[in-house]
């Protein structure tokens, strides 16, 4: 039904520190419609969606919603005015019940100000359930209830607000197949009382399924925005992939090498599952997936941050159990974490600090070959900073990330897991950074590369494993592939 | 010098109010800038500059210590009890109390590591059964009658509190530690990230466990201290000790989220607290005056440390 625009986006632009998230995105979403949005990770479509619901401000261009200019200081102001967005990771108020979730924000009160009318509240709750047909007691803990049935709350507390355009990120990623069924059903009937539904997701079948339009997004251009029924999934991939990709590594002989890492049916219960193969000296390893497929838990365990639960791990040959990151440090193993924030950096320390944490062998530390250590790593990284001494948080996020690899290497190791190790850094660290891991790799170090940039694994592994759902679900030699291929053994099936 | 050396500008904050307050008083007082008067103040402070540096290393990792008073009380009684003339000689009383200090530590330190128990709650227990057992073990009366050998460490040593000596090697060792070992650059990274620390290799449970043992240590060195000054073990010893030393360690800009602090900022704010209390005695304020002006000091001081923060 060619209706009215619910939503104009016109030439939005935001950029973080160091890199540019969005460039003149213009699209329209049509009012009572399912809006899909497609792209890799990093494409741009959270960042898109955090705009629209004020948690964050862009830097230049107009949205307009209902034809009105939309001016939002926060999620909670974008919901009253009808935009909700139901996140990923679900963040209830767990100890209330459903009832007080739904009315989260605007109890009903009686007698005075701040008095709750409980069963006002209550009926409320219920009347918001009852048009969603769900069968939900208002008045249980929301910490007793599944993944798929917070959903429905957070649902429910959209259509309290008498939200006209709801957001969905990946709803479906941690519910069953019966469960998707029932919120496709809803959905559907939401759309049928006029509600628009913007709706995120990385699997071909369910956008097939449900959407009406799908705008797809690539490295934070609008690509395009076209009706479902004239998409197939292959030409979906090659629109969200569709770059021009950089010419293909130096080849290395991957034959008789020495193998440094052996990997022997690794799992970890709800992880991954029955993980098997080998990494070699001077080797790049690429290990592509989307998110959550569990490539991140699978390094963990093999740097035994979060060991795994059966399977052996082999280096150099021999039979090693590495229950902490101190004996995978020991064993020659060095991980760059995805998240740099939570385990590559202590933020209050100084850059030189930083450098050295996981290398300082004597109990007495050598003041002066230790800046020497960390003028040297700065300089051999182009470290970007004011001096040794500065704090490691005033540095820009690519800064940092050189920080967590300058001090990855400084403790010499046979074997460099990298996880997502450009993520979040700008066009010329990136470069900088690719260089290394080849100069790396030259020099006989293995390393095991994880990452969801299809183009970056393409560019830098002469091998590539994909994950999916916790297994392993293909092996490619990188020459003999293409990022379709790869893609289809990444999307869940 | 050495103990400003890598502490922050905001230390020099402190060190330069602390001189404004000392040239303040001296004008008023000219009884204040006296050396008989200023050595009054260090044995003033000597106990809780002591508590002071042992919970610094404890508030750095990210936690805290409450049951310090109470350690100290215990210490003390178990110290004094060994310290009747003739009995043992000076070494073994010495030993003890702070062995018993080191073991209270040691227990927080489990409990919190182990047990995952909260800091603040693990060591509110450790406050209320170390209490406890100071007057069990005393059978809730001062132990007297000490040794003289044992009460001397109260005294002077060539002019100089014996107290006084003990807080100035505590502070240079600590500083010196956590400024050049590596345990110590780790206490930092605990309490700046524990996660980080732990994907660098580092055990942070043991960097826990020695912060709260050492905290333990140096709860049981001012027992000691403290029981020969005042010449008994006093079980009801060292009531609320432990939020002087916490004040002091903020005030000296140390973090209560941990990975910020030195040891420098806290031997000038436990000064601090020593100076203004030693100024209103001088200028006849009642302690009651004393205790409002010392809050309203505590919670501005950490004020103007946040505003510098964000600038």
């Amino acid at each position: 039904m060619p209706g009215r625009h619910i939503l104009h986006v016109r030439n939005l632009c935001k950029s973080f520190p160091g890199a540019q998230v969005l460039t003149n995105v213009s699209l329209d979403v049509q009012a009572g419609t399912i809006h899909a949005m497609m792209g890799e990770n990093g494409a741009g479509k959270s960042t898109l969606m955090k705009i629209l619901v004020g948690l964050q401000t862009a830097d230049a261009g107009e949205i307009l919603f209902n034809g009105q200019p939309w001016r939002i200081k926060n999620p909670h102001d974008a919901l009253k005015r009808g935009v909700a967005m139901i996140h990923q990771e679900l963040l209830p108020f767990r100890n209330l019940s459903v009832a007080e979730n739904i009315a989260m924000g605007r109890e009903p009160t009686r007698w005075f100000p701040g008095w709750i009318d409980r069963p006002a509240l209550a009926l409320e709750a219920t009347r918001v359930l009852a048009r969603l047909c769900s069968p939900l007691a208002p008045g249980r803990k929301m910490m007793d209830l599944s993944v798929a049935e917070m959903q429905t709350v957070e649902i429910a507390k959209a259509l309290a607000y008498d939200a006209s355009l709801i957001i969905m990120d990946e709803p479906t990623s941690a519910i069953s197949q019966r469960e998707v069924d029932a919120l496709f059903n809803l959905i559907r009937d939401l759309k049928q009382r006029g509600v628009t539904v913007i709706y995120i997701s990385h699997k071909m079948d369910e956008i097939f399924r449900i959407a009406d339009a799908i705008t797809v997004l690539r490295d934070g251009y609008h690509i395009t925005t076209r009706p479902a029924h004239e998409l197939d999934d292959r030409q979906l991939i090659s629109l969200m992939v569709g770059r021009e990709l950089a010419p293909p590594a130096p080849a290395r002989s991957s034959c008789q090498r020495e193998p440094a890492l052996e990997v022997n049916r690794l799992t970890l219960p709800g992880k991954f599952h029955d993980i098997s193969f080998t990494l070699h000296r001077g080797e790049i390893l690429g290990l592509a997936g989307l998110m959550g497929a569990g490539r991140t838990e699978l390094v963990s365990a093999i740097y035994g941050l979060a060991p795994a639960a059966s399977g052996d791990i082999r280096i150099r040959g021999r039979h090693l159990t590495i229950t902490s990151p101190a004996a995978a440090l020991a064993a020659g193993i060095a991980l760059v974490s995805e998240d740099r924030k939570l385990f590559g950096l202590v933020p209050q320390m100084s850059v030189q600090h930083n450098l050295t944490l996981s290398s300082l062998r004597q109990h007495w530390i050598n003041r002066q070959r230790e800046a020497a250590l960390a003028d040297s790593q700065i300089q051999t990284f182009a470290i970007k900073v004011a001096g040794r001494h500065q704090r490691v948080m005033h540095l820009s996020g690519g800064n940092q990330q050189k920080v967590v690899l300058a001090k990855a290497l400084l403790s010499n190791p046979d074997i460099l897991i990298l996880d997502e190790p450009t993520r979040g850094i700008d066009i010329g660290a990136k470069t900088e950074i690719y260089a290394l891991i080849n100069r790396l790799a030259n020099a006989g170090t293995a390393v095991l590369l994880v990452s969801s940039e299809l183009p970056e694994l393409l560019l830098l592994s002469d091998r590539l494993l994909v994950m999916r759902q916790g297994q392993l679900s293909a092996r490619f030699n990188t020459r003999q592939t293409s990022p379709q291929e790869i893609l289809k053994f990444a999307m869940p099936a | 010098m050495r103990l400003m050396r890598s502490s922050s500008i905001k230390s020099w904050g402190l060190a330069i109010a602390l001189v404004l307050i000392c040239l303040a008083l001296s004008l008023a007082k000219p009884g204040f800038l006296t050396i008989p008067n200023l050595l009054n103040v260090m044995r003033q402070i000597s106990i809780n500059g002591i508590l002071a540096v042992g919970v610094t290393y404890v508030i750095l990792t990210g936690g805290v210590d409450l049951s310090l008073g109470s350690l100290v009380a215990v210490s003390g009684v178990v110290a004094a009890s060994l310290a009747h003339p003739n009995q043992h000689i000076l070494a073994l009383p010495v030993l003890m109390g702070v062995l018993t200090g080191t073991l209270g530590g040691a227990i927080n330190g489990l409990v919190v590591t182990r047990g995952k128990v909260a800091p603040f709650i693990a060591t509110l227990g450790m406050m209320t059964v170390a209490r406890g057992l100071a007057l069990v073990l005393s059978s809730g009366r001062p132990v007297s009658n000490l040794s003289a050998e044992f009460t001397r460490l109260g005294g002077d040593l060539a002019g100089v509190p014996i107290p006084v000596i003990v807080l100035a090697a505590i502070a240079c060792l600590s500083a010196v530690f956590l400024q050049n070992l590596r345990l110590g650059r780790y206490i930092y990274a605990v309490g700046g990230n524990e996660m980080a620390a732990t994907a660098s290799g580092i055990n942070v449970a043991a960097v826990k466990m020695f912060s709260y043992g050492t905290c333990g240590a140096l709860a049981g060195v001012a027992g000691v201290v403290l029981a020969a000054r005042i010449t008994t073990g006093q079980p009801n010893a060292g009531v609320g000790y432990e939020l002087d030393a916490i004040a002091a360690v903020v005030i000296g800009g140390t973090s209560l989220s941990g990975g910020v602090g030195s040891i420098g900022g806290t031997i000038l704010g436990a000064l601090l607290i020593g100076v203004i209390n030693n100024g209103l005695d001088l200028l006849n304020v009642t302690s009651y005056y004393q205790s409002i002006v010392k809050g309203v000091i505590i919670v501005g001081a950490v004020c103007l440390d946040q505003k510098q923060h964000k600038s």
